[in-house]
């Protein structure tokens, strides 16, 4: 009995993380969209529900009643597995998400080494579903998309360095209080530039979403997928992106602390600015689909290894140089 | 405690599993996958023990790193070995002896090894500290990594610079007749330099140098 109350605790817990997490998903499309129509003087969905934010969930509906069509030369078990992959990879790493103090489902030694982790592992359901589709175009998007996930993977793993090192503790709520004093987007600027345009590429997002870029191939790795199994690459997706978000509100922005701290601010709960903050990065990914051009695949390729890798390892070097000589170094 | 064991063995359970799969399945593809789901296996076994930090290491290089590119590579031959079928057909069973040999060797020198392990008695003292102390896993990871035995690590740091760059080396070849992009000439472009203005008289035409 002991044993059933505590697994109904966490599944009430667990259950009360991912419903939010899978509605704001829904929503983010849409504010997605409408960015993107703002931004060229269109509309957007405007037509379902009050200002068309209900537009999602019907296209949610539509994707459910569709048929789900797998072709017959494909590898059907890996071919099914990937989706699911996508979407479990995209949620599981809700769980280290600190919204306040207390308010994380799992407050862990390592949380930003999980959040990395469950992150580099996100490349496998787009190679998967790539493979077994067993197609030309499908193939070569997840080729693409596996290479530049890897590349950029490395730029963002010596950033999140760059935060430890300040730090001195990879439990995401002790980078968080680390921040009390002074945010570090201010010393670590350059680093966010560079870890918000590798979130980009980690997500592939415009202008880096090479591996579907509509003009070359097709839909990329998406190709072969219709129906729900379509549905679930597109809320990893956007899972994801919203994770993206998090961790550089985390790691960057102060996570849930309040701005400022003086007393009409304090009044809103912590969890109200993790998602403000989140917002904010948000609307500059939806900007940034916008008025970005496409980049060509190697121009990419030499951003990541050639541009972004140098400069944040020197980075390090710069910031661990800075922090022992003036003897700033977080020693616990 | 019971749960516990329930997760322990049905880790290990797939990680064996999935150890004897990755040799067994024919299409080397799926052989990869099962690699990686040992990967992850023995990474939550890790992390069960309480070595948090080597578990998610485990993730992040083996699985999130090396096997996308040995995925990588494999996907590519699989293109190219669906065609020749003999791959995958009697050809192999000569290797087997073969493969036989070389893993009753590793078996035996396995044994040799394990049966003459002795844990330094300095190990339990240090293993007493950490529980008195409640440093974190990756904290005395790197306190034990970064004092005592640093020349161990740079040396091992060295070794894999070197690998790198010899790979590099060996797979490096210049090649000629390539017309390289320069960012800087392409942004630096004035209009006088790419423009030309010409009086052109009719039924002349006129020559442009290239």
């Amino acid at each position: 009995m002991e044993y059933l109350s505590i697994v109904f605790q966490e599944v009430y817990k667990i259950l009360f993380l991912l419903v939010p997490v899978l509605v704001s998903v829904a929503m983010i499309v849409w504010l997605d969209r409408r960015v993107w129509a703002f931004v060229q003087k269109r509309q957007g969905p405007n037509v379902v529900g009050p200002f068309g934010l209900l537009q999602s969930l019907a296209d949610a509906l539509k994707y459910i009643f569709k048929e789900i069509i797998i072709p017959s030369s494909s590898n059907k078990v890996i071919f099914i597995l990937a989706p699911i992959v996508t979407m479990t990879l995209a949620l599981i790493a809700w769980a280290v998400i600190p919204f306040s103090a207390t308010q994380v489902l799992a407050d862990i030694n390592v949380g930003i080494l999980y959040l990395f982790a469950v992150s580099s592992l996100g490349v496998y359901g787009i190679i998967m579903g790539g493979w077994a589709s067993n197609s030309k175009y499908p193939f070569l998007g997840a080729i693409r998309s596996a290479a530049q996930m890897v590349s950029y993977e490395v730029s963002i793993g010596v950033i999140i360095i760059n935060v430890l090192l300040c730090v001195g503790s990879l439990n995401l709520n002790d980078i968080v209080i680390a921040q009390q004093n002074m945010w570090f987007v201010i010393p670590l600027f350059p680093m966010f530039v560079i870890f918000f345009i590798s979130a980009l590429a980690e997500t592939n997002r415009p202008p880096f979403d090479l591996p579907e870029a509509e003009a070359e191939l097709v839909a990329g790795y998406q190709t072969e997928y219709s129906g729900m199994m379509y549905a679930m690459f597109w809320l990893g997706e956007y899972a994801n992106i919203l994770l993206m978000c998090a961790m550089g509100a985390i790691l960057f922005l102060g996570g849930w602390m309040s701005p400022i701290d003086v007393y009409p601010f304090t009044l809103v709960p912590s969890a109200i600015w993790l998602i403000l903050k989140i917002l904010l990065l948000f609307i500059l990914f939806a900007l940034v689909k916008a008025i970005v051009p496409r980049y060509r695949y190697d121009q990419l390729m030499r951003l990541g290894w050639k541009v972004f890798l140098p400069l944040s390892l020197i980075w390090v070097v710069l910031t661990a140089s800075y922090l022992f000589y003036f003897n700033l170094l977080p020693v616990n | 405690m019971i749960a516990h064991a329930i997760f322990f063995y049905t880790f290990s359970i797939i990680a064996v599993v999935s150890a004897i799969m990755v040799t067994a399945s024919k299409n080397t593809v799926h052989s990869v996958f099962f690699l990686i789901l040992d990967f992850i296996s023995i990474s939550c076994l890790f992390i069960m023990i309480g070595a948090e930090f080597l578990g998610m290491i485990m993730l992040i290089v083996y699985v999130g790193a090396v096997a996308v590119l040995f995925l990588f590579v494999v996907m590519m031959l699989n293109v190219a070995q669906q065609k020749n079928q003999w791959f995958a057909g009697q050809q192999s069973s000569k290797h087997i002896p073969v493969g036989l040999i070389i893993s009753t060797l590793i078996f035996v020198e396995v044994i040799i090894v394990i049966g003459g392990w002795k844990y330094k008695p300095e190990i339990f003292d240090i293993n007493n500290s950490i529980a008195q102390t409640s440093i974190s896993n990756t904290h005395s990871l790197g306190q034990i990594l970064y004092t005592d035995y640093i020349h161990v690590f740079q040396i091992s740091g060295m070794i894999l610079l070197v690998a790198m760059v010899g790979a590099i080396v060996l797979t490096f070849r210049q090649r000629s007749g390539v017309k390289r992009q320069s960012y800087i000439k392409q942004i630096s472009r004035e209009r006088a330099e790419g423009v030309e203005v010409l009086e052109v008289q009719s039924n002349k035409g006129v020559k442009i140098d290239d």
